[in-house]
């Protein structure tokens, strides 16, 4: 049996090791940081640990409809195709840091490239 | 197979089924997202019995020593008893005030007597109950190892309703009721050379003085750095113990914070998180506690953030006013 992605990354262990360094990336951004202004960061990590891990081809629960709903007020406050190649470069460069192989780091952006029409609500 | 108990009652639990699973085929009602042990909103705790390490894993230190877990991703392979994270908050003990002192800083420290020893780590809060049913949480600021009593810092508000009584009515010799501590800011040995930052302000003192003594009490070796703040000189309270503490240990340092206009010498100037995190502007690696008013805690957890310390380590208690405090009084 070969190993799948989640695996050849490191599990739950790798989610672990981006979370800190993928959500400091992107709270530093002022291009996209003013849409977290004022949410719980705990609560906010835990969605960005939820978030990786169906990026790294985890267990996940994810629905397209609950992304639609979760982005929809930020898509009125004018979220677009601009704030979120700059989360997706945020997940490259997470992703080249922890010295994760470029073919890997191909298959990790192809999963959340698959999110954008429902995170941009189209 | 394990059985599961909750609420008095015992749950059969089939092979490869999950706390939650078993729990929600039993008729309970329990809060769940993501089922696969990311979002930490089915968090529970056990109270008896082995939770295996797989349902604990991205939880805080500070939550898997107090037996948290993820009932999603939760396969016992034993009994368990298992509630709630917020039902032990609802059982309710009877203390008695053994002291009352005013501190500096509109501070009433009070020494609670408890006929049973009560399970908490300084840091940690909890309710007190006055007879007609008004509630107010506080954090312990006592050491449970070496202290009998259990002391609180309460700050008296103008027209707070809980705070005007303590500091007015409540007499050594009375009686209240608290609730069993809660929360997960507290210090936990393992790591003693990691640096500990912590940032308060008004009576969230308390905690970190418990957090604070805690450390040293177990040994900590890394630098603790506290910082207290207040508006004016007169806000702060224990200057003198803490000045003491850092005499006697070189790895502490204590910096009381004055943003007012009046800084007498020996105070530094300005609010505490812009003068702590001045002063230690690299903090990955290190473990943050921080304590007090909720714009400062907000403010000052992003900061610690951003200056590398990693989420898990930083741990926050934002102390809210009631709303019907009077505040315009003052």
């Amino acid at each position: 049996m070969t190993a799948s992605l989640y695996e050849k990354l490191g599990a739950a262990a790798a989610v672990d090791a981006a979370v800190d360094i993928f959500y400091r990336k992107v709270l530093s951004d002022d291009r996209i940081n003013a849409f977290f202004e004022g949410v719980d960061m705990d609560k906010q990590a835990a969605k960005q640990k939820a978030f990786l891990t169906f990026a790294f081809g985890g267990p996940h629960n994810y629905t397209g409809k609950d992304m639609r709903t979760a982005h929809a007020h930020l898509v009125q406050q004018g979220l677009n195709d601009t704030h979120f190649n700059a989360v997706a470069g945020h997940l490259k460069t997470t992703l080249e840091e922890l010295n994760v192989p470029g073919d890997l780091i191909a298959q990790v952006l192809g999963i959340a490239e698959s999110t954008r029409n429902d995170v941009l609500g189209r | 197979m394990p059985y599961i108990r909750f609420e008095g009652k015992s749950h059969e639990c089939r092979d490869d089924e999950s706390v939650l699973d078993c729990l929600i085929r039993h008729g309970i009602t329990i809060t769940s997202s993501c089922r696969s042990g990311v979002c930490q909103t089915c968090l529970m705790r056990a109270t008896e019995g082995q939770v295996p390490e797989a349902a604990q894993q991205g939880l805080k230190e500070t939550l898997r020593a107090r037996n948290y877990f993820l009932a999603c991703v939760c396969k016992p392979k034993g009994d368990l008893g298992v509630a709630c994270p917020d039902a032990m908050a609802s059982t309710r003990t009877q203390v008695t005030v053994l002291a009352k002192e005013i501190l500096d800083g509109n501070i009433v420290r009070l020494r609670l007597g408890c006929p049973i020893p009560l399970d908490y780590r300084p840091g940690q809060f909890l309710h007190l109950h006055r007879v007609d049913g008004l509630v107010r949480s506080y954090s312990i600021a006592s050491l449970p190892q070496s202290e009998e009593a259990i002391e609180l810092h309460v700050r008296h508000l103008p027209g707070g309703r809980m705070s005007g009584w303590i500091n007015d009515t409540l007499r050594p010799g009375d009686t209240v009721e608290v609730s069993q501590p809660a929360g997960q800011c507290f210090y936990l040995p393992g790591q003693p050379e990691q640096g500990l930052l912590l940032i308060g302000t008004g009576s969230g003192l308390a905690p970190l003085w418990g957090i604070t003594r805690d450390a040293l009490a177990q040994g900590h070796s890394g630098s603790i750095h506290l910082y207290h703040g207040s508006h004016g000189p007169d806000g702060l309270y224990l200057v003198q113990e803490l000045r003491a503490l850092a005499q006697r240990h070189p790895n502490f340092r204590y910096t009381p914070c004055v943003s007012g206009p009046n800084v007498p010498e020996g105070y530094a100037a300005g609010r505490a998180e812009d003068i702590a995190f001045s002063q230690l502007p690299k903090l990955a690696g290190w473990r943050v506690f921080l304590c007090g008013h909720p714009g400062m805690v907000a403010k000052a957890r992003k900061k610690a953030f951003l200056s590398g310390a990693s989420m898990k380590d930083i741990y926050a208690d934002p102390f809210v006013i009631a709303p019907d405090t009077n505040q315009s009084a003052a």
